[in-house]
């Protein structure tokens, strides 16, 4: 009996490493797609996130063309690592919208003047609604809207260069 | 460049250790010969591991953006304090003083243990070795925190302001220093297996820094509770979140095994026990370091979750412990037999309460990881929380302490001896308070009742060991002893007290308005803007009066810009007697403002047990190490 | 009472194991009434809840649900899982983050009338944040 207690222990361990290495396999937080894919956007208005700069509101959206919505904010680390790619999707033709939750108009400017300025209307969403309506779960993150002002892309997370062909592409296909 | 020399440092320390490691297992030659090189190995990697956590608090002091640590939990505007409290107040940075601590312990070990044979030290240097090597390849792949940003931001992202508080920048790495303390338990112990060395030596050599690591380990529990009790709001000061769970588990494995780490020192006996606990007190310091880090368990400390790097503490827990444990059981056989005691004797009242501290231990861990075990089988997912804790752990608490109330006035090996008078002051004063509980509060439950009871018994049962002793001729160690068990005492009064006594009031006031509670007639007086440093807040005004005096409490809900987050601020005041503790909430339409109030009666005393409890704990370290320096000097003059 | 010193580690190991085994069975003793289970509204809807045991409710605060009593500290608010819904009181105040559309877990019992009695309420300082369990719910979907 004491020998085989000698190995109740190592079984205790083990049977603790399986339990958490099974969780550990399986990432309790996937990401969370928003709902609205293939739905309208819904009904906001923005107030203008910098003086005398366009605000954003959904009427905006519906205007004949895609435009793209970028969720950002000018405390937000992965934002920075996004910047240059935005402004490169503006190269090629790629009208993008910003909505900055959570901000000042001063931390605003002093991101776009740092980090290059790609946006054609900024809203300032200070609360949060706005992001939450779109069923974004955190900053960044990009939508692609059609020309009816319907949700066709959502992209999680900062746009890496490795992203930059597929948005292109739902770009391309919300034409 | 700074961050660059850190990394250089840290790459170094770790080739050091690996070097360590090899000449420990005899690749360097003979054992003895290689052990005055083993510890130049252990100072050096020591020193290495300093310098990196001196570069990494370095770039926090001077908000280096382009370090992607920095950018990411600090900010330029942060006063001095939490940008130096910052570097260890994330992942990284924290993993970095864990290792710094490690390395460290090892080099003390190295360099002032002599108490041991040359191949016992060398196989616990080894041991150490092998535990730092693996950390080190932790920090440097996976979670290097000299990373750099290119381009660096403009400026960071600030730290989580529930996190920019004094309490909690000293708090973890106090907790980090008692479970890296365990760790060199740990080599001691696996040392001792490898050698066939199970003899008081090795307890003698385990006990300072068991009983250094436990007084950390107090401290940073009772300073956890404190924190958790002002900061959240909640009015609690123990929530039985994993994350506390996690600081407990080690705590009552270290509990233990300084008790039957002096059986072994003492008197030779529990030798194979003793060994079994130091391996389980680290091995649950490395669980809870896992639990926390890995986020496996959700809580309100809540910290991300990070697949590759839990896989990774993981990994280095199952060759750590599994490595140690698979040492125990086929080395445990050739272990002597201790000296043989009585049932009713000091040896058997330690015997029970290592058992009842294991009981504890078991039912704590198995509450904790019940939710992930239950969702690995059948995938239900649930919580667990006070209600499970509360009647499983406490009751089983207050049956230790009414062994405390015994087993300090048994003699070592037998105790023929009737033992009834000697216990009866504790006892009487139990039952005393529990029939005076009775008819005075006859509605408070029974946990707390019989917790007023027990804490009042072991008062003076606690200080009965010195009793009938010439007070200044009483060892360090027993005053120790006395003390830490009065702090139970304490503690045990301050818990049962708040949670029979508390009161609660929550309601919408209008400036003007008075509420009273307890002893307390608080008026609402109005409310005004404030601003600190980095926040700008609302502050209520509150006077709070009882018989003559009166006292101004200030709570405050404040804003953080950067990143935007409102906390709750809580005010609270202490007198003799209690702490009255006020919330401000929200503004409702009609003007009203959320206020929430709680008079906990003598609430303080929890801490102030927790803080005996470890300055019982240093007395016995220091009065251990100055006994032992004395014998060695007199040791050395019976010689010449 | 006395122990032959060859039956003396023998006696220590037997007593290990029964400690264990206690603390074992003195833990399912206490996790089979007192484990919180998640829920969300669908759970409930479905008649998975049994009322007045304790359990987590998770979900998103439905948008124009929250209203206050007269009391000014009682909220009561709609929890929704975009399939069902639940509604929810709760006495105190409450986090931060706390808002109309955002995620929420409420701590409490179900009243038998279908009313989630809450005695607490969490939300995250976290950007990010997301309670696992209902990311598994949305997941799923």
């Amino acid at each position: 009996m004491s020998r085989l207690l000698r190995f109740l222990p190592l079984l205790v361990l083990a049977a603790f490493v399986a339990a958490v290495a099974w969780r550990l396999g399986k990432p309790a937080e996937e990401e969370i797609r928003s709902q609205l894919v293939g739905q309208p956007v819904p009904a906001f208005a923005l107030a203008p996130a910098l003086p005398g700069r366009a605000a954003l509101a959904s009427s905006d959206l519906a205007s004949g063309q895609p435009r793209m919505i970028n969720v950002f904010a000018s405390w937000c680390v992965p934002c920075i690592a996004e910047a240059p790619l935005l402004m490169e999707l503006k190269r090629q033709g790629v009208t993008i919208d910003a909505v900055a939750v959570r901000d000042r108009p001063e931390d605003i400017a002093a991101f776009l003047a740092r980090h290059g300025d790609p946006f054609d209307r900024i809203g300032s969403d200070p609360e949060s609604r706005l992001q939450l309506a779109l069923g974004s779960s955190g900053v960044p993150e990009s939508f692609i809207v059609d020309g009816r002002g319907i949700i066709r892309y959502q992209h999680m997370g900062p746009i890496e260069p490795d992203d930059l062909p597929a948005i292109m592409r739902e770009w391309e296909a919300a034409r | 460049m700074i961050a660059e020399a850190g990394l250089a440092a840290l790459w170094l320390a770790a080739a050091l250790s690996a070097l360590q490691l090899a000449l420990a297992f005899g690749l360097g030659g003979e054992q003895g010969r290689s052990l005055p090189t083993i510890r130049s190995v252990a100072l050096a990697q020591g020193l290495l591991t300093l310098l990196a956590f001196g570069a990494l608090i370095a770039v926090f002091l001077n908000s280096d953006m382009s370090v992607l640590l920095v950018a990411e939990n600090s900010h330029s505007e942060k006063p001095w304090l939490y940008k130096f409290a910052g570097a260890w107040g994330n992942h990284e940075g924290s993993m970095l003083l864990w290792v710094a601590v490690l390395a460290l312990s090892g080099a003390v070990v190295a360099l002032f243990e002599h108490r041991l044979d040359e191949r016992t030290l060398g196989a616990t240097l080894g041991a150490q070795a092998a535990l730092a090597l693996g950390f080190f390849a932790f920090l440097l792949f996976a979670s290097n925190p000299f990373e750099r940003l290119d381009p660096a931001p403009l400026d960071g992202r600030g730290l989580n302001p529930l996190l920019q508080d004094p309490g909690l920048a000293f708090h973890p790495p106090t907790l980090y220093l008692g479970y890296v303390g365990l760790s060199v338990a740990f080599s001691l112990a696996v040392g001792g297996l490898v050698r066939g060395n199970f003899g008081p030596a090795i307890a003698r050599a385990m006990r300072p820094w068991v009983l250094a690591a436990w007084v950390l380990l107090t401290l940073g529990i009772t300073a956890g509770s404190y924190w958790a009790y002002y900061e959240l709001g909640w009015g609690g000061w123990w929530f039985w979140d994993p994350v506390e769970n996690a600081s407990l588990m080690p705590w009552l494995a270290a509990t233990a095994l300084l008790h039957s780490v002096n059986v072994l020192a003492a008197r030779g006996g529990l030798r194979a026990w003793t060994m079994m606990l130091a391996l389980i007190a680290f091995s649950m310091s490395m669980v809870g370091t896992f639990l926390v880090r890995s986020g496996i368990l959700t809580s309100v400390h809540s910290f991300a979750v990070d697949p590759t790097r839990g896989t990774f503490i993981l990994a280095l827990l199952a060759i750590y412990i599994g490595g140690a444990l698979t040492l125990f059981a086929f080395r445990i056989a050739h272990v002597k037999e201790g000296s043989p005691f009585e049932v009713v004797s000091r040896e058997g009242g330690l015997v029970a309460n290592n058992l009842i501290l294991s009981v504890i231990l078991g039912v704590v861990f198995v509450g904790t990881l019940y939710p992930l075990l239950a969702e690995a089988l059948s995938g239900e997912k649930l919580s667990v929380g006070p209600p499970y804790f509360d009647s499983v752990a406490s009751p089983m608490a207050l049956v230790l302490a009414v062994l405390m109330m015994i087993a300090p006035q048994l003699k070592w090996r037998r105790d023929a001896a009737p033992i009834l008078p000697r216990v009866a002051p504790g006892l009487l004063v139990a039952v005393a308070v529990l029939i005076a509980s009775v008819i005075l509060a006859p509605n408070i439950g029974m946990l707390p009742r019989f917790g007023l009871a027990i804490g009042a018994g072991l008062l003076p049962a606690s200080l009965l060991p010195l009793f009938g002793r010439s007070l200044k001729r009483t060892p360090l160690a027993i005053w120790g002893m006395a003390i830490a068990h009065l702090g139970v005492a304490v503690a045990i009064l301050g818990m049962a007290s708040d949670s029979a006594f508390t009161e609660e009031r929550l309601a919408a006031a209008r400036p003007g308005e008075t509420i009273s509670i307890g002893p307390w007639l608080v008026e609402f007086r109005n409310v005004m803007p404030v601003a600190g440093p980095n926040w700008t807040a609302l502050e209520a005004e509150l006077r709070a009066s009882k018989g003559s005096g009166a006292l101004v409490l200030n709570p405050q809900s404040r804003f953080f810009p950067s990143p935007p987050t409102t906390t709750n601020e809580a005010a609270i005041d202490t007198s003799w007697n209690g702490q009255l503790y006020a919330v401000l909430g929200e503004r409702d339409e009609q003007g009203r403002w959320q206020l929430r109030l709680w008079w906990k009666p003598f609430v303080t005393l929890i801490w102030l047990g927790g803080i005996l409890i470890a300055l019982g704990g240093a007395l016995a370290l220091v009065g251990r190490m100055v006994r032992e320096r004395r014998q060695r000097i007199r040791g050395e003059e019976a010689f010449l | 009472m006395k122990v032959k010193p060859k039956h003396q580690r023998l006696v220590l190991v037997v007593l290990a194991a029964a400690a264990m085994i206690g603390a074992v069975l003195l833990a399912m003793w206490g996790l089979q009434d007192r484990a919180a289970y998640f829920v969300t509204p669908s759970d409930i809807a479905a008649g998975k809840a049994a009322p007045d045991k304790a359990m987590r409710l998770g979900g998103m605060v439905e948008k124009g649900s929250l209203k206050r009593d007269p009391d000014g500290v009682t909220v009561r608010f709609t929890v929704s899982d975009g399939k069902s819904e639940t509604p929810v009181v709760f006495r105190g105040i409450t986090p931060d983050l706390f808002k109309e559309g955002s995620g929420v877990v409420a701590e409490g019992r179900l009243d038998p009338n279908g009313l989630f009695v809450a005695d607490n309420i969490l939300a995250k300082h976290d950007e990010r944040y997301m309670p696992p369990q209902m990311a598994n719910e949305v997941a799923a979907r």
